[in-house]
């Protein structure tokens, strides 16, 4: 069994780490700490912690003014409210004065679990992409998730992170080399790649061994960079393996499965199919009875997978 | 550097008048742009860019510099006067507003533009900005201040409030929110489109201090401004009470002429009504 972690302890715990080496580093928060974990740096950086009220569009706007002032903010709260309410903010204050602020956004996607639809963020991933200049990190396991806070920390640009409330496989080693920008190689084969993001890169690796038992040897790629995504990993998978499934747990609408279809549709078109939310809202549940109950399984993939290799032919 | 304090009222009155030739000069050339309420900030911005604001034009990003934030984007041609005026960018440039090859967009653009401190222009958010200014001011102990220059219709925007509470919340004495009160929004008064009695009060009870003024009156806001800097443990609004379109008579208390330039004719009669000193 492997080690279950979540990305947003990652993130508090990180975020400690960051503030005794970068003192420009502050956090602000709406009235979510203890969920978002910024909790620890609140204590252990009192008076660089800035507790905002239940007000996410003043978050985003005072995160920019106080990057404006040379510092480097992270702001977050859960990734309804982070890219829902505040689009404008992101986009205007944020992004188009390309204002250093960190948004790091937890409880995204369907494994908020029993809060339910209004606040199962699924369509965060497509906000934040569509903005010019916006970096977007998922990452998929606590090793990467504080990684990923690091290089967030030390790039100049608006970034959005995108991490889970629950505790998920640990995939990757201590010596794990994130690169923004990059995908990670998860394990190769030449059947077909699933590119993967998030929890559902575990969920890619289970169907890779799925698929190994009949003998199918598929390529996983994380994806945790969505943008600017690699497309040179992924023409070289569509050339090297000839299909290609994305899985992420997102709307199929505007998130990986569409950044990656872009990169083929426009650069080598290959059989291809995405396992994700199919275009509907979330619901209350446990998050192991949402993945399936939404079809994000490792039985999902590796069916799409099947079908892909089939289309091959 | 300091403020050049120097300047008597008259003086600044003057240089007001030349913001507001430079407003209507420059929304002729672009045929399109907001005069009313960048009329009616000239005498307030006169005084901040000539008499309040510690800044170095040769060294625009030097951290020890004020701050000034226009919430209300959409009166950037009266900022962009001001930034020539101080020397951030030949005053020729200002012709170029709104073209396709300009630095001066429509609204303040602050990768384009030197001098400006934040993009704005999407109402309601200027006052969260210069929040987190005079946050990072009070973190760093540096003793620059921060201004925020809203609308009043703007103040329609629940972010405003939102950032209100932030402001006395954190004693933020840094700061200075000026409400150009001006009574007129695109779709008639503010009064009438959504009522907004007792700004003042408003703020009063959200824990700032408080000063109404004259918002064409620079002893008014040489005070209201004084006042402010004076002013330890909470932030201060200075309600200023304007004439939209302020200088020009045929704009003035106009709503019409919110987002409207004047055509080449209506320029000739601005500008000599303006170099006449009527007021």
């Amino acid at each position: 069994m492997a080690i279950m972690k979540a990305t947003r302890d990652a993130y508090g715990e990180t975020l400690v780490e960051l503030g005794k080496e970068n003192p420009h580093i502050v956090v602000l928060d709406a009235d979510l700490s203890a969920s978002t974990k910024t909790n620890g740096f609140a204590k252990a950086f009192p008076k660089r912690f800035v507790q905002m009220g239940i007000a996410e569009q003043d978050l985003m706007g005072t995160a920019a003014g106080l990057a404006l002032a040379g510092k480097i903010p992270f702001a977050s709260t859960f990734a309804m409210f982070a890219t829902g309410r505040t689009y404008d903010q992101i986009r205007n204050s944020i992004a188009y004065a390309g204002v250093n602020v960190k948004i790091a956004a937890t409880h995204a996607g369907v494994t908020v679990g029993e809060d339910g639809g209004s606040h199962q963020m699924i369509e965060d991933i497509a906000l934040m992409r569509v903005i010019p200049g916006m970096t977007v990190i998922v990452p998929a396991d606590f090793i990467e998730a504080t990684a990923a806070v690091k290089a967030a920390s030390a790039f100049e640009g608006p970034v959005y992170l995108r991490l889970g409330r629950g505790a998920w496989p640990v995939i990757f080693p201590e010596n794990y080399n994130f690169q923004l920008g990059k995908a990670a190689l998860v394990q190769d084969g030449d059947a077909a790649t699933v590119i993967a993001c998030g929890v559902m890169v575990g969920k890619a690796q289970e169907a890779a061994k799925l698929l190994a038992d009949f003998g199918i040897k598929i390529r996983v790629l994380n994806m945790a960079t969505i943008k600017p995504v690699d497309k040179e990993a992924i023409l070289k998978a569509a050339k090297e393996t000839g299909a290609i499934v994305t899985a992420e747990e997102h709307n199929v609408i505007g998130g990986l499965g569409s950044a990656v279809s872009e990169v083929l549709g426009e650069g080598w078109p290959v059989p291809f199919e995405r396992v994700g939310i199919q275009d509907v809202f979330g619901r209350s549940g446990s998050p192991d009875e949402l993945l399936e109950h939404f079809g994000l399984t490792a039985k999902t993939v590796a069916d799409a997978v099947k079908r892909v290799i089939e289309r091959k032919k | 550097m300091a403020g050049c304090k120097q300047h008597t009222p008259e003086a600044l009155a003057e240089k007001a008048k030349v913001l507001r030739k430079h407003v209507i000069s420059m929304l002729g050339e672009a045929g399109s742009g907001h005069p009313g309420g960048s009329l009616s900030a000239a005498d307030i911005m006169a005084v901040l860019y000539w008499h309040e604001l510690r800044l170095d034009v040769e060294t625009p990003h030097w951290p020890g510099r004020d701050r000034f934030v226009l919430s209300k984007g959409h009166a950037a041609p009266i900022l962009y006067a001001c930034l020539a005026e101080k020397g951030y960018f030949p005053v020729e440039d200002l012709a170029s507003l709104r073209k396709i090859d300009s630095h001066l967009q429509g609204h303040p653009d602050m990768r384009q533009t030197p001098g400006v401190e934040a993009s704005t222009g999407s109402l309601g958010q200027g006052l969260s900005i210069a929040n987190g200014m005079a946050l990072a001011g009070k973190m760093d102990n540096a003793d620059y201040r921060v201004y925020a220059l809203l609308g009043d219709g703007e103040l329609q925007e629940g972010m405003v409030w939102e950032a209100a509470m932030t402001s006395a919340h954190y004693s933020l004495d840094n700061l200075a929110a000026i409400v150009d009160y001006n009574r007129l929004q695109i779709d008639g008064t503010v009064q009438d489109v959504m009522g907004l009695k007792g700004v003042a009060e408003r703020f009063r009870s959200f824990g700032w201090a408080v000063v109404e003024i004259d918002g064409h009156d620079i002893t008014q806001i040489l005070a209201a401004l004084d006042l402010a800097r004076g002013t330890k443990g909470r932030p201060t609004a200075v309600v200023a009470h304007t004439v939209k379109g302020k200088g020009v008579s045929f704009m003035e208390d106009q709503v019409g002429w919110h987002g409207q330039a004047p055509n080449a004719e209506q320029v000739q009669v601005a500008l000599g009504e303006l170099a006449g000193g009527k007021e």
